[in-house]
């Protein structure tokens, strides 16, 4: 049924069609929608039998989410940014246990300095976690993926992370086109474990292994993400059939076909992408643009293949690792060895700062012209930085620099943008 | 595709009004997005939320910096924030007020603006007087459908009823019928004084 509605109330809507039997979250922004409706669900029986636990922080959170799978319990939960670090040794655990357990993350910023808003820098901390992660670019593919989350999850026995957009699309209020409970049910068995506490068949989960089997235990957890790469097309190709739309699967392409750039991107950043793109090919640049899914498993072939025809690629990416650059695109110049395409990274919306098809625009152009360079950050206030570089080169005690630069920026007069 | 910018401060429902308008144009078969710019509202502090609004599905994520209508809800931001920052020339401007433009000293945009397309509504006293709370939003709702007709009255109405419920529901579709009465009536004043 067609609903305009917030995308935390739409994918609540769609986790509860899903019939978690545990729920267990510890508020955070901007997650906190999806689990308050969730949690509304679940007290008014509408979600049944279920049981939401309350806890007293992100790590309780994982940590019962891992009890209650190793139980044999369907579990649900969400976080974002600081939770997500709060919870990550049990984060590591839930995949190394092999427990097919779905959270999402709605995306946001890492302190310091402390920041509510969206960037990626959150899911890119455990991208070796062992977890599939799957970016949503709407609230519909938001909903759509975390139906496919819980089915690939318990398949392969892995745990599942629906990547969304904090605010940009947890906050949005648009077109969702909502699955009915039946629709859900003939898509979704349910769950059989392939490990279970069970006490009338004891058995022990969560050894201590040393050298003599860790590698191999290990090295079966990538087995398992090489089986989640096999089977992500397959369950995209089923949902499209059940549900009569596309979602999930590895790569989106939009007018890639004689591209000689070629943007690659995740999450809601690609809508304002394919906008430019059309803008641009209607004044005769040769731009398309390649949207991720799933970036965990990384699928390296899929990328190669709808990258294989550009002459250049430029990966925006909502993080990037310090010291170094992009995150996103070592993996996808990964993708391309041997092929001479270079690859371009443009660090874009940091902490919430909001990307403008315009300032994309003048750099996709750039890449066009052959003049942009190996690592930009989109809109940087070049004036802030020196300011504070010239105060550390002044003095000693410079301060710290978060105050600094935020003084400097407030010295201008605020701008919507 | 029409753009609205709506400003106010938290606790005035300005995040809820931006919802209502994409409710109102998902009504009417349209593709529409609402958002806040903050996601930290404070009681008291500047809020802004935008609206889009099509007759296909909107992708953009960015924030509406060239709006093609403007809602104000508190006219104490005029000192403190730059409202009118990229208004379309043939833009719409709905502000919370019972004074004129000239008063509220903004003569400049009354001679940058269609005289009509401009208005003053006192919709924090037609929000006390329906619904007894100062929250100004659906009011100006059922004003902006007025002015700009982006999107009919029923369907504001409808989308306060789908939103709302029981008495809160009707007073404020009562507030908004009298915003919209009230536009209409303005408009019919301004169209009469007009030299043409």
């Amino acid at each position: 049924m067609l609903r305009q509605i917030e995308g935390s109330r739409a994918v609540a809507e769609v986790v509860s069609m899903c019939r978690p039997e545990v729920v267990c979250a510890y508020p955070i922004s901007p997650q906190t929608h999806i689990i308050e409706a969730v949690g509304r669900k679940v007290k008014s029986g509408e979600l049944a039998p279920c049981e939401f636990i309350n806890v007293e922080s992100e790590f309780a959170a994982m940590s019962v989410s891992i009890g209650a799978s190793a139980a044999g319990a369907r579990a649900y939960t969400a976080t974002a940014s600081q939770g997500l670090l709060f919870m990550i040794e049990a984060v590591f655990n839930a995949a190394g246990l092999g427990l097919p357990i779905v959270m999402t993350l709605a995306n946001r910023a890492i302190g310091a300095p402390i920041n509510i808003w969206n960037d990626h820098s959150d899911a890119m901390a455990v991208r070796d976690s062992g977890w599939v992660q799957l970016f949503a670019e709407t609230n519909q593919d938001a909903a759509d993926l975390h139906i496919q989350a819980f089915r690939l999850a318990e398949e392969v026995s892995l745990p599942v992370m629906v990547c969304m957009d904090g605010y940009v699309l947890t906050h949005a209020v648009e077109r969702v086109d909502l699955p009915g409970q039946q629709e859900v049910d003939s898509f979704l068995p349910p769950y059989v474990p392939r490990q279970v506490l069970d006490p009338s068949e004891p058995v022990s989960i969560g050894a201590m292994v040393g050298p003599e089997a860790f590698e191999e235990v290990r090295y079966l957890a990538h087995v398992r993400q090489l089986q989640a790469l096999e089977l992500i097309p397959e369950v995209a190709g089923e949902f499209a059939e059940h549900f009569g739309r596309p979602a999930g699967g590895f790569v989106r392409p939009y007018r890639t076909e004689g591209a000689e750039t070629i943007v690659v991107a995740m999450g809601s950043v690609l809508g304002t992408i394919k906008d430019t793109v059309d803008a641009l090919r209607e004044k005769g640049t040769a731009v398309g643009v390649l949207g991720i899914t799933s970036f965990r498993p990384f699928p390296g072939a899929a990328l190669r293949d709808g990258l294989a025809g550009a002459k250049r690629v430029v990966v925006v990416e909502k993080a990037f690792s310090i010291g170094f650059g992009g995150v996103l695109s070592t993996d996808v110049a990964m993708a391309l060895t041997g092929l001479s395409i270079p690859v371009s990274t443009v660090v874009a919306g940091l902490g919430g700062r909001p990307i403008m098809g315009k300032s994309l625009a003048a750099v996709f152009v750039d890449a066009d012209h052959g003049r942009l360079g190996e690592l930009t950050f989109l809109d940087l206030r070049k004036d802030l930085i020196d300011k504070e570089l010239a105060r550390m080169a002044d003095r000693r005690r410079s301060g710290p620099t978060a105050e600094n630069v935020l003084r400097d920026a407030q010295s201008v007069l605020p701008s919507l943008t | 595709m029409f753009q609205v910018r709506i400003h106010g401060r938290g606790g005035q429902g300005v995040v809820t009004a931006a919802e209502l308008l994409s409710a109102a144009a998902f009504a009417g078969g349209l593709w529409s997005q609402a958002f806040p710019s903050f996601g930290s509202e404070r009681t008291g502090a500047p809020v802004v939320a935008y609206c889009r609004i099509d007759d296909h599905e909107i992708r953009t994520r960015e924030p509406v910096v060239e709006p093609d209508a403007l809602i104000v809800q508190d006219v104490t931001l005029i000192h403190q924030v730059d409202l009118f920052a990229g208004l379309k020339p043939e833009g719409y401007v709905l502000m919370n007020s019972g004074r004129s433009f000239e008063e509220l000293g903004l003569g400049d945009l009354v001679l940058r603006l269609p005289r009509d397309h401009m208005l003053n509504v006192p919709a924090t006293e037609l929000a006390l007087k329906h619904t007894g709370r100062p929250v100004p939003n659906a009011v100006l709702l059922g004003g902006l459908a007025a002015v700009s007709g982006v999107v009919p009255l029923d369907a504001v109405r409808d989308a306060i009823t789908q939103r709302f419920t029981g008495s809160v529901a009707e007073a404020n579709v009562a507030a908004a019928q009298e915003a919209y009465d009230f536009v209409k009536n303005e408009e019919g004043v301004l169209a009469h004084a007009s030299p043409d």
